[in-house]
């Protein structure tokens, strides 16, 4: 039992944060874009709806160190782009915490994306027509009246969402790598801890990741749960 | 308030193209589902867009295709009331009827008030959609139209969704909800008694056309077309060969009728309705019908018998209707020997 204590007394806290702060930023990242491109698909005709979604959704069931490869070669200070980023804005993607974003953010923006289609692809389009004769603006039907009734779905993509990159570990470490206090995410972490035989370690930093997730989770449910219980729909 | 509509539209396997003008204030269009009598409204509202044609309101024009005019459902002030009702579910009482309203905000709130008295929905203002029933969704959709003034009232079948209970409840509460309104509302249904009792004016509609048009008691006396006729709800039509101008030949009926009146030329079809049969006892007479029974059916305020025709031509057996009141003389003197067409109630359909 010392042996616990002691351990977690001189615990290093900042894959705790990193893992965070990162699970943060690209849930928001991923909030806005998947709506959107949500949006933008539904009305795109089917064979090219079909093409775009097939796209989009295919960080999902790619290995995330194929996502990794690709992510590399994009923004690799020795290739183009990446050349572009840092001689023009001075961003640094590889190897820093921003790549733990990207990473993150390319890997769990499938889950936002295809809950909030399915949400809105639900929707009563009757809604949206009552909204125009009654003279609402096109955005105001659609942060009024289309987002709160997508509510449910667009909450549960954005806890899976937020889950998903909370716990990437594939493309984070080929992206950004695992730095000590810059990079190192609890996943990686685990795998570090694992690889020098300390269980004890990796089993306090499971321990506190499935807490974060599952805490993540059963709060969001209560949201929504609470917003959504008088909702009926058709 | 005039409205003229002029608009084509074509769909894989139909074309609308519907065509008519009306000053009335109530306006009905009667069709079968699927005639484009939907698409007909939606169009008027702004949220379909028609192929080609031209839609004007009171003298503005709304929409034409040859001036590349398309005023947004928006601006057009038009309400639109949906069968779902398409109430806001997120949205309370108070902020749905809000919704259509863009003054500033402590006018809108007054507003809001108003809507609320009239329309009966106090002490509901913070309830959601989904609390409600279905007679005091009705209520909080039209008071959300009504809110804003609107110039024209669509009616999208608003009761077909209903139980008969309640449908006949909410049809009389809207149309008393409606008397006061000065603008044009437009019904759609399929339901003749539902068009019957709201619109002065009928248009009924048949894959994609208006094929009559017209002040909706002469339509229903006298509907011109089959399919009008069908639409209003006759039963029975036969195809005819006309024998000079005051007889006829039944060719499905197998019978022949004589009528005072003049038979028009373009006569092809000859329609009857089920309740306007004569039975007769005893001797044939004329413009008769020889009962011989194919079925029948037991209603609980009704009996309903079919009837073969006298050559077995006729695909479908010929309909009728007897009400509750009339049993008694079933009961007292058997089933008729024959049916009689009283001609007043005979309909020439072309």
């Amino acid at each position: 039992m010392e042996n616990i204590n002691d351990i977690i007394k001189s615990l290093d806290w900042s894959p705790l944060f990193i893992s965070i702060k990162t699970g943060i930023v690209a849930t928001v990242i991923c909030f806005f874009l998947g709506i959107f491109a949500a949006r933008k698909v539904i009305q795109m005709p089917a064979g090219k709806k079909a093409v775009i979604d097939g796209i989009l959704t295919l960080p999902m069931v790619l290995p995330p160190t194929v996502a990794g490869f690709f992510l590399l070669l994009l923004f690799s200070r020795r290739r183009p782009f990446g050349i572009f980023l840092y001689e023009n804005f001075d961003l640094k993607v590889v190897q820093t915490w921003l790549g733990c974003i990207i990473a993150a953010s390319v890997i769990a923006f499938p889950l936002m994306y295809r809950n909030a289609r399915a949400a809105f692809e639900q929707i009563d389009v009757n809604l949206v027509y009552a909204g125009r004769t009654l003279g609402m603006t096109e955005s105001k039907i659609f942060w009024k009246v289309v987002m709160p009734t997508a509510g449910p779905g667009i909450a549960s993509g954005t806890i899976l969402t937020f889950a998903r990159a909370l716990g990437e570990y594939g493309a984070t470490s080929m992206l950004a790598g695992n730095i000590p206090g810059k990079t190192g995410t609890i996943s990686q972490k685990i795998a570090m801890v694992i690889q020098d035989g300390d269980y004890l370690t990796a089993g306090i930093w499971v321990a506190i990741v499935m807490v974060i997730a599952l805490a993540a989770i059963i709060l969001m449910n209560l949201i929504s749960g609470k917003r959504m219980k008088n909702v009926k729909r058709w | 308030m005039t409205l003229s509509v002029n608009i084509r539209k074509s769909f894989p396997s139909f074309r609308l193209d519907v065509r008519f003008e009306s000053s009335a204030s109530r306006v009905g269009i009667l069709g079968a589902s699927g005639c484009g009598k939907s698409m007909t409204l939606k169009s008027i509202a702004g949220i379909e867009t028609p192929d080609e044609g031209k839609i004007v309101i009171q003298g503005n024009v709304m929409y034409d295709s040859e001036k590349k005019i398309h005023v947004k459902p928006q601006k057009r002030n038009i309400g639109y009331l949906f069968q779902n009702y398409a109430l806001f579910p997120t949205m309370t009482v108070a902020k749905n009827i809000e919704a259509g309203l863009r003054g500033p905000r402590q006018e809108n709130r007054e507003r809001v008030q108003e809507m609320i008295r009239a329309f009966r929905l106090e002490g509901m203002e913070e309830r959601l959609p989904g609390e409600l029933s279905g007679g005091q969704q009705q209520r909080v959709a039209l008071a959300r139209i009504m809110a804003y003034e609107p110039d024209v009232i669509l009616l999208d079948e608003p009761f077909s969704a209903l139980d008969e209970f309640l449908k006949d409840r909410l049809q009389q509460e809207l149309y008393d909800m409606l008397k006061d309104y000065q603008g044009t509302a437009i019904l759609v249904s399929h339901d003749r008694d539902e068009i019957y009792r709201f619109s002065e004016e009928l248009l009924i509609m048949h894959q994609g056309q208006v094929i009559t048009s017209g002040e909706t008691k002469k339509i229903f006396a006298d509907p011109g077309y089959k399919e009008a006729a069908r639409l209003t709800g006759c039963k029975n039509f036969s195809r005819i060969q006309r024998k000079g101008g005051h007889k006829l030949a039944a060719i499905d009926w197998g019978i022949e009728l004589q009528c005072a009146r003049e038979i028009p030329e373009e006569t092809a079809y000859i329609g009857f309705r089920a309740h306007e049969f004569l039975p007769i006892w005893g001797e044939r007479k004329q413009n008769c019908i020889k009962v011989r029974l194919a079925g029948s059916a037991d209603l609980p305020f009704e009996k309903n018998f079919y009837i073969l025709s006298e050559n077995g031509k006729g695909q479908e057996n010929i309909c009728w209707f007897l009400q509750k009141e009339q049993w008694g003389m079933l009961r007292e003197k058997g089933l008729p020997d024959y049916l009689q067409f009283p001609e007043e109630h005979l309909l020439f359909l072309s």
